[in-house]
Parts: structure tokens; sequence; C-alpha cells
């Protein structure tokens, strides 16, 4: 199915709950692999993607990717590229949430690729994730302060007793 | 097999909590269990394949889970991304997965070189993908090296690094670096060919499926390998796509999906090669035995790809490698997520450019950091000694995994 | 190779060897460093190429041991992050005396190139534990390793028994 399609069928199944698809133009592999379907409701995002992963002629049974973005205007991303090895399409979907109240509802129960990927989503920009069996620091100490890959993260001096900046 | 047990939560009551929790997480605190043991696999340890900590929960020999702790190499790239410029992060890209290092150049310079929307030249092409499989070979030398190394081999690592050293000797002629190159740049290479690698490589390849041979003969079809490795960490195809996993731990469970192949990049299209499954030889489809076939298979079919390269060589095309680097890289406002096949699986770049000379975020997809998160589902019910063979059968980079 | 001649006539010349108790101390120490299977990251791949046939470091007496308490020297090798540094710290106390480091690599010696922006890492590991050796590349060559290695048996030629 091509991408238009998908969005159609989106939109179709979930009439309020999905944005504008936005495509990148600037090349052919961006707009294969750039071009992303905005969610308005972030409540909402397990059950796009359980529908995503069940219909029979969607199939999306592989995250490729579930990263988080700093848009610089305090609000979060969380950007979800799906693929289908079976049917061999590509599709990616973006949830927006304010920095005051970063919670998204977890997909660990869709795909188990992103229990790792949402702790670690987590541990670098401090989004919460709603029904994860087991949210913790993956990379970092379980005391680090802050959020590192936020954009107003500041070095901090001294961790236990270390001087880190150079 | 025990049931799965509670897994216990480290209160994160000194992180800072948003304003408004919409709803709070209710986890039971573990009770205080007497059958079984928490055996601590720590960062230093000759086996784990650099800093990684293992807390396994044994009931007496037997694991009953495997928990992995990671962030002992966590040296910050992408923080690194956001203040460098497009080629500036190229260096630390090669940090990453350190093996592999002229797989993970290619991979972030064709992501950049598809957000520009540039094509570069035959010949850069031809040398790219010369060398991303040059590297794909000495990045299975390791993996099996070090893998009989954990088994209590010894003699195929030696054999192993033998081979790396000329590969590694090739590299280092054409661009100065044995380990970490910073040779493929955005829309060209660092440095020509120099003109002795391609006898170099022709000898290499007679040599090296010598060595292949040898290493089957050693290792491979070793009877004491074969009992520790069949039938141990089996990981099922469903499991394995659910869960992401890509490389040689999926084909190794009997999927044939090779990003050469299914999503192919730069040339790989005019090269006949075949794609490697897990067929349960000695043992279960997609235990460790298979994962290993896989590597062996992957490494004699890159030998194939080397010599069709060099048959199909253009010695005419004298154009400068330069000639389609960028003199300033400012790539369009806008989104990509590119990957290529890396020897550990699907590396994956999503970058997202917001019209300045430095990345806005780069956020990579590192094999070896999913492929490990399948290791607390495929080690249960197994023994302690083949919870390091398992471990050695996933093949991580910690640079890789931690980033 | 005075010894072995002299093991004929067990009795004539005595057996007996005149030198200093530092230098015997010293010879001894040197010619058999243990060294403590420790690879963080990529100098980690070098030093296991130092190792391997090409390279030799056996040659030298450097046998890898597993354990910190059966080995003498102890070469960092890759990045020391933040919360590997509390870890380093441990295994250095658990090394029994005469012990000593080498830092190989340019992230061990001085942060390298994560110095500006590594929120994570320990810009250089001198700032854990006391270093005798540094030794800089990025990654260094085998080669280089191995004079690292000669320049601390140097300085283990050097030094004196009652203040080691």
């Amino acid at each position: 199915m091509t991408a238009a399609e998908i969005v159609e069928k989106l939109s179709a199944n979930f009439y309020q709950k999905v944005g504008e698809w936005h495509e990148m133009k600037a090349s052919p592999y961006m707009t294969r692999m750039g071009s992303y379907m905005d969610v308005t409701d972030a409540s909402f995002i397990r059950d796009i993607c359980l529908f995503l992963r069940d219909e029979p002629d969607l199939v999306f049974n592989n995250l490729m990717l579930l990263s988080s973005l700093d848009n610089g205007d305090k609000t979060f991303s969380v950007v979800y590229h799906l693929e289908s090895m079976t049917l061999k399409h590509i599709f990616a979907l973006k949830v927006t949430v304010p920095e005051a109240n970063p919670i998204v509802p977890s997909v660990v129960s869709v795909w188990n690729h992103a229990n790792w990927q949402e702790r670690e989503a987590w541990d670098m920009m401090g989004i919460q994730f709603q029904g994860h069996p087991d949210l913790r620091r993956i990379l970092l100490d379980e005391d680090y302060p802050g959020f590192p890959l936020r954009k107003d993260f500041k070095t901090p001096e001294f961790f236990r007793g270390m001087k880190v900046p150079y | 097999m025990p049931e799965i047990l509670e897994r216990r939560v480290i209160s994160d009551s000194t992180l800072p909590i948003p304003a408004k929790v919409v709803s709070a997480e209710v986890v039971e605190p573990r009770r205080l269990k007497t059958e079984e043991m928490i055996l601590n696999i720590g960062p230093q340890h000759p086996s784990t394949h650099g800093v990684l900590r293992l807390e396994a929960i044994l009931d007496g020999e037997m694991v009953v889970d495997c928990v992995p702790h990671l962030g002992y190499l966590h040296r910050c790239f992408e923080k690194h991304t956001e203040a460098m410029t497009y080629p500036q992060v190229i260096p630390y890209v090669d940090r990453m997965d350190y093996l592999a290092a002229m797989n993970s150049d290619h991979g972030y310079a064709l992501a950049v070189e598809r957000l520009l929307g540039i094509q570069v030249g035959e010949k850069v092409e031809f040398i790219r993908i010369l060398f991303a499989e040059l590297s794909r070979i000495a990045s299975h030398l390791v993996a099996v090296g070090t893998y009989g190394l954990d088994i209590g081999a010894f003699t195929p690592f030696l054999f192993c690094f033998r081979d790396r050293e000329t590969i590694l000797e090739m590299f280092e002629k054409t661009c100065g670096a044995r380990l970490l190159y910073n040779y493929m740049w955005v829309g060209g290479l660092s440095h020509d060919l120099h003109p002795d690698v391609l006898g170099m490589c022709k000898e290499f390849v007679k040599v090296n499926r010598a060595t292949h041979k040898e290493v089957n003969n050693l290792l491979t079809f070793n009877k004491i390998f074969v009992e520790r490795t069949a039938n141990i960490g089996v990981l099922k195809p469903e499991v394995a796509i659910n869960g992401g996993a890509t490389g040689p731990m999926l084909r190794g469970s009997g999927v044939k999906w090779d990003l050469r192949r299914d999503d192919p990049y730069s040339i790989y299209d005019r090269f006949e090669f075949e794609i490697a499954v897990g067929t349960g030889m000695m043992g279960q489809v997609g235990d460790c035995f298979d994962r290993h076939w896989v590597r062996m298979l992957e490494w004699e079919q890159s030998l194939n790809i080397i010599e069709q390269i060099l048959e199909k060589w253009p010695h005419n095309d004298t154009t400068d490698v330069q000639a389609a680097v960028p003199k300033r890289i400012k790539p369009p406002v806008g989104e990509i997520y590119s990957r290529t096949e890396n020897p550990r699986g699907e590396l994956g770049f999503y970058i997202v450019s917001k019209d300045g000379i430095n990345p806005w975020r780069c956020k990579v997809r590192s094999p070896a950091f999913v492929n490990l998160s399948l290791l607390s589902v495929i080690s249960r019910g197994y023994l302690v000694a083949d919870l390091i063979a398992i471990l050695g059968s996933i093949d991580i980079v910690l640079g890789e995994v931690d980033r | 190779m005075g010894l072995l001649d002299k093991l004929d006539k067990p009795f004539d010349s005595g057996n007996i060897l005149i030198t200093g108790v530092d230098t015997l101390f010293n010879w001894a120490r040197l010619s058999s460093l243990w060294q403590m299977g420790f690879g963080l990251a990529c100098c980690a791949i070098e030093m296991m190429a130092a190792s391997a046939s090409h390279y030799d470091m056996m040659r030298f007496g450097v046998i890898p041991r597993p354990s910190p308490r059966q080995s003498d020297i102890m070469i960092i090798s890759g990045t020391v992050t933040l919360k590997m540094a509390s870890r380093i710290k441990i295994l250095f106390e658990q090394m029994p005396d005469p012990k000593y480091i080498i830092s190989m690599g340019s992230c061990s010696n001085c942060g390298g190139p994560y110095w500006e922006h590594g929120y994570h890492v320990l810009k250089g590991v001198d700032r854990v534990i006391p270093v005798d050796v540094y030794v800089p590349g990025c990654p260094p060559r085998p080669e280089a390793l191995l004079e690292g290695l000669m320049k601390l048996q140097e300085k283990v030629r050097a030094q004196s028994l009652a203040r080691v």
C-alpha cells in the first residue's frame, strides 16, 4: 500500500485522533523515509499502533525506531518509525506532548522492541510512558541530575565527588 | 521451568517529577525469596565483550532471569551530534561500533547524502562497497574469534586476528588509520585508494578462504563447540521480529531479511550473493549454533562479493574522490530515517535538520542495543555457562549499545 | 647464561650470583608483569591485537589474568565514564602491591574526543586513580602500547624496594 492509502485508512478509522500528513519533498528517499503523520490525541497512540499491527492489509510487525525529540518550543515529540516486513511498506507517526506534562502511553504491549527504547527516552529526555512494566533509567545512574538531551540541560559540576567538566 | 518472578523496581523518587502526573504506577516491592541467588557478572569480566553488567538470578546453576545493566560506556554521542557540524560527526560515529567502523561511516554518510539528495560517483561507490565488505569480514573475524575464546578455544582467536591484520594494513595504506578511520565523508572519501590495495585484496581473498575452512574445521564442527552451542538460547522468529532483532540474530532464526537485498543501497543490487539463514543444522532453528553458522556463511558470501567487485572494478575511472563533497553542508529543513546493514544488524540514523550546520537531533538505532534486549528472553532456563555462550552469540559491541 | 654453564660442575664455583637486592627484585618484577584483562572500548581491540600473534605482548612476560587479585598491571584502555569510575577505583584497590597503571588512549588520558560535551565522561582516569604511564593515540598502535610497556619496565627498573 502506498503512504497515501495508509493515511486515508488511518484518518477514516481514527477520525479526530490523527492530524496531518507531513510529506518531505526534498528528495525521493526523504519522501519515503522521512514523512510522518501527526497524532493529535496522545492517549490513543496504543490503539493506533495495535490497529497498524493487526490489520491484515497493513501488518506493521516491525517497530524500526522509537525516538524522542525536543522541539525547542517547550514541547517534546515521540516519533515511531514502523515497517511491515511482509508487505514491505513504511510509515511514521509523531506524537507531541507539552514539557510540563510529558506523558505518553507505552506501546510495549504492541512491540516488545519498545521496552528498552522507551526506557532510553525516559532516561535522556524525561518523557514518562504510562503502562511500561519497568520504567527506570537505562544508560545513566539512577541519581544522575537532570535529563541530558533536553536543550536546556547544563552539565553538572560535580557528580559523586568527581569533577565533570574539563 | 520456574515461573517468572516479579521484577524489583528501584524507586525514582529522587528524579524531578513533572508537575501533574495523571496516574501513578504502583508496583509491589519484591518479597525476600530464599531459593535463588543473585550472581553479579560484573562490568569487569573477560567474557562480557566490554563493560556490561549482567545480574543473573540463579536457582542453583540454572538461570531464572538475567537483567543486563548498561551505561558503563555511555559517551554522550547524541549530545555531541547537536554541537558538531555534519562532517565533524563522522569520527564519533566510528567510535560507536569500533569493530565495523567503515560500515558505520558508510551508514552515516549515506544518511546525510540522502538528506541532501546528492549522489556520489561510480568509483566512490565501488571503493565504499569494497571497504564495507572488508570491514564486515573484519568484524566477523573478531566475533568468531572471541566467541571461540568465550567457549574455551584459544587458537581460532589467533588465526582470526592474523587475517585481520592484513585487512587493517589495507585500510592503513589508504587512509592512515588501523581501527578508526574517518574515511567515508559526506559526498565522497577522504583519500583515494592506494594503488597496492587491489593486488593485496586479491591475495587476501585466497588466503582468507583457507582460513575460513580452517576455522570451520577447528571451531564450528568441533564436538565440544557443537555440544555447547546447539539447542542453547533458542530465539523463535515471531519473538525476534516483535523484539526488533536484526542481522545474524534474526537470520539465525530462519527469517530471510537482509537490507542489502530488501532495501538496497549503494550498488549492492549489481552483485549476486545469497542470504544465509539458520536451518537448525545441529539443533533447533534459532539456537546459538545457527547464529554462529550464519556469521560463517556471511563471511564466505562477503568474500564472493569482493571477488565480483574486483572483476567489475572501473579501472579507467579517474575522477576525484572528493568531487561530490559539498562546500557547505546545510541540509533543507526536514527529517529522515536512513538505514544500512551493519555486521550486527540494521544500523539506522534518524536525523532531524532545522536549517543549520549542526543536526538538530541525530538518534541512532543501534543493532547491538536492540539485540541485547532479547538476552533476558532467550536465556531463561539454561545454565550459567550457557549464559556466556548465549551472550557471545549475540555479538555485542558496547560502544554501540551504550553510544 | 652464566649460571647454566656451571650446572654440570655444581660445587666448583658454587652457583653464587652477586647483585643488588633491588636489581634482582626489579628484574623479576618487570619481566613478568601480569596484566588484568580489562578493556573498555576501542583501545581494547588494539590491546587484543597487541596480545595476538602479530605483535605478541606475551613475549614480554605480560599474561592476561582474569582477576585483579592476581595481576600486577592494569591497562585502562578506553573511555572511563562516571558510572564506571567507582568500579575502576574498586578494582584498583583490589590489586595487591606493587601495582602499576598504564593509561592507554586519549580517552583515559584526558577525556579524548569527548572532552567538550561529554556529560558522562570522566576527563582522564587520573582523576580517580594514580597513573604511571600514559600512552597517547586514538587508538594507539600496538607498537605504541609496547613502547608504553617498556617505559613502565624502565620505571620498575629504577624503583627502590624500600619505597615501593
